[in-house]
């Protein structure tokens, strides 16, 4: 277990670009800390960085309480898990989880130990003789985590290590990895772009976009209290509903159709003239005969089996999609009445994405959506 | 394929094998001939006597020389082999200002012929006193732009993965060098080892500058040796020398030809 400090973390390549606009951030001893973001963010910069593997422009990284700017990658005693599993070919797979042993100064018959133990643990043992061209794509992965657990090293990152298996394999990896970590204590950094492996296995993430922070959070968190629009549409799948609405008087317009009307207190608390309304899928119901409610008319029907995602067009351009539990028979262009109860409503600034103050406190929503 | 293209294709193919072996084939048979049958032109020879290949060895000290060309074929294939390798690697996988400019610089090498440094480098031989011996016959040969060329490219496959992977590891850049780079690189090293072995075994005109005793002699001087030692050659003799030289160059290609084929990067990434 090692305790990570980044403390106004930056990244430049040619002195101008910032790819790593200073980012401070504390993982904690045992945690498992997931790096999100779109392709391009700085996540895996970041995480080279940490690794040694780059160099760090600016700021300071603190592993342990040791300052590490600038120890080389052994010394900072943590192992790396990479997308392509990086394993060396001509070696067996003993001989790839043991490899580099000797520099830690662990004797053969301590190596022997570890691997063992490590190729039990991931279920290894009958391949420990084969060539990595011999295993399966789940196999060398497996290798891959085995090689970074028999350094015992406290710290483990991971560069999308699950990015290569197929969606069925990537989830029993998710829980594996998981466990393992937990099992070992390890303080784990891990870096993916799927919201579903960060959602599944954080204890706590950041989320990345253009080299800044977003949101640092319990996944929880992040996704019932998301920051800004980034975060809200990146969360999720599907992602939050959004769509701009106009503060006209005393009430919300949304694309000129629908008219929400607003208490005292918000539109003393947000002086804009426009915002952004979020919805998460799930808290799109069907109206009840005796609840306010609003007419739309399905575009699509997505039936999963447990859960069914209904594409409906809200205003002239955006698609909504709600989630319902159960399979529903819906047909195309059918017109539904949709009701969202006012605590599940996200108010964002419209120019700046970030979300504003009291959005989760209900009372300034009157409980009725009109339609014009 | 149908029967006719079939035909058609090994007739093709063997007339054209026939047409290139053909040389090798006659120095072959002429090796057994006597002097006469040579000049009367004849293509099959009366009867097989060695008495041309024991006469090759009596005229010239033939083994000598084939001793003196396999050490020095043998050390300039090592020398080539190490150097290449270390600079290629040094190429790729450490990063310095000007790498790349050096690189350029380094290949660009390979458009002046060797033997507009022949004078140059004949004088740091001499001025280091090296004549007749085999340093002077191998050292001036191990820096091998092509070598290196060939193997930084090679190398450039290897995932840059593995070497951040032993990075983290803590593993010594010497030790993924032979441990790594060198054993994935396996087939391009034999490729290159071949190239160098044969080239350095070929080699006349610099054996013959900086030689001047049949000690340290090497085997294609003692061929011109035997074709201008008397005044009426023969050639009967002269072949019979010929077949000897180039029977260790087939082996080490039907050796190498196996490793050659050998793919090894598989399985590396994904």
């Amino acid at each position: 277990m090692k305790k990570v400090e980044l403390i106004n973390f930056q990244k430049s390549y040619d002195q101008r670009t910032q790819v790593l606009k200073g980012i401070d951030v504390i993982i904690e001893p045992g945690e498992f800390f997931v790096l999100v973001g779109p392709s391009g963010c700085g996540k895996s910069t970041m995480l080279r960085m940490i690794a040694g593997l780059e160099s760090i422009s600016g700021g300071d990284l603190f592993l342990g309480d040791k300052k590490a700017n600038h120890l080389t990658p052994s010394q900072r005693d943590l192992s790396m898990v990479f997308q392509n599993y990086a394993l060396y070919p001509h070696l067996t797979v003993e001989e790839n989880i043991t490899f580099g042993l000797h520099v830690k100064k662990i004797f053969k018959k301590e190596q022997k130990m570890r691997c063992e133990e490590a190729g039990e643990m991931l279920g290894l043992t009958d391949y420990m003789k084969r060539k990595p061209k011999e295993l399966s794509g789940g196999q060398r992965q497996r290798v891959a985590l085995a090689r970074a657990i028999v350094t015992h090293a406290p710290l483990c990152l991971m560069d999308e290590p699950l990015s290569n298996l197929d969606a069925k394999l990537r989830a029993r990896m998710r829980s594996e990895i998981r466990q393992i970590q937990r099992k070992l204590g390890l303080t784990m950094i891990y870096v993916t772009h799927d919201q579903t492996e960060a959602m599944t296995m954080a204890d706590r993430m950041m989320i990345l976009n253009g080299g800044e922070v977003q949101q640092i959070g319990k996944p929880m968190d992040i996704y019932n209290e998301p920051k800004n629009t980034f975060v809200a549409s990146f969360m999720g799948a599907p992602p939050m509903n959004l769509i701009h609405a106009k503060v006209k008087g005393s009430s919300l317009v949304v694309d000129e159709q629908w008219l929400i009307p607003m208490s005292e207190s918000i539109r003393a608390a947000a002086q804009l003239n426009e915002v952004t309304i979020g919805v998460r899928p799930e808290h799109i119901q069907l109206a009840n005969d005796d609840e306010p409610g609003f007419v739309v008319v399905v575009s699509n029907v997505e039936v999963l089996g447990t859960e069914t995602l209904i594409t409906f067009n809200i205003g002239d351009k955006k698609q909504w999609i709600a989630r319902w539990s159960g399979q529903w028979n819906l047909r195309i262009e059918q017109p539904l009445r949709i009701f969202i109860e006012d605590q599940h409503l996200c108010l964002f600034d419209a120019q700046t994405g970030g979300k504003l103050d009291g959005s989760q406190d209900s009372s300034f929503l009157n409980k009725e959506w009109i339609t014009i | 394929m149908s029967l006719t293209k079939k035909i058609v294709t090994y007739t093709l193919l063997a007339s054209f094998t026939l047409i290139m072996m053909f040389p090798i084939l006659y120095a072959f048979l002429i090796s057994f001939m006597q002097g006469g049958e040579v000049l009367q032109g004849k293509l099959w020879p009366e009867s097989f006597s060695f008495d041309n290949y024991i006469s090759a060895f009596e005229k010239v000290p033939l083994l000598t020389y084939l001793l003196n060309s396999l050490i020095v074929s043998t050390v300039i294939m090592i020398g080539v082999l190490a150097v290449s390798s270390l600079a290629a690697f040094a190429f790729v996988f450490i990063n310095f200002k000007g790498r790349d400019i050096l690189f350029y610089l380094f290949i660009s090498t390979m458009m002046i012929p060797w033997e507009a440094a022949m004078v140059p480098n004949f004088q740091t031989v001499q001025a280091l006193g090296w004549l007749n011996s085999y340093a002077g016959l191998t050292i001036p040969f191990f820096a091998l732009a092509f070598g290196t060329f060939l193997l930084r490219q090679q190398f450039k496959t290897i995932p840059h993965e593995l070497y951040e992977a032993s990075q983290v590891s803590g593993i010594s850049r010497f030790r993924f060098f032979y441990k790594i780079a060198l054993p994935v690189s396996k087939t391009s090293m034999v490729t290159l080892g071949i190239y160098s072995f044969l080239t350095a075994w070929n080699m006349y005109l610099w054996p013959l500058l900086v030689t001047n005793n049949e000690a340290v002699r090497t085997v294609q001087i003692g061929l011109k040796q035997m074709q201008s030692q008397e005044i009426s050659t023969e050639w009967g003799v002269v072949m019979a020398g010929v077949v000897i030289v180039i029977l260790p160059t087939l082996v080490l290609l039907f050796l190498g030809q196996k490793r050659l084929q050998e793919g090894l990067t598989q399985g590396a990434i994904k």
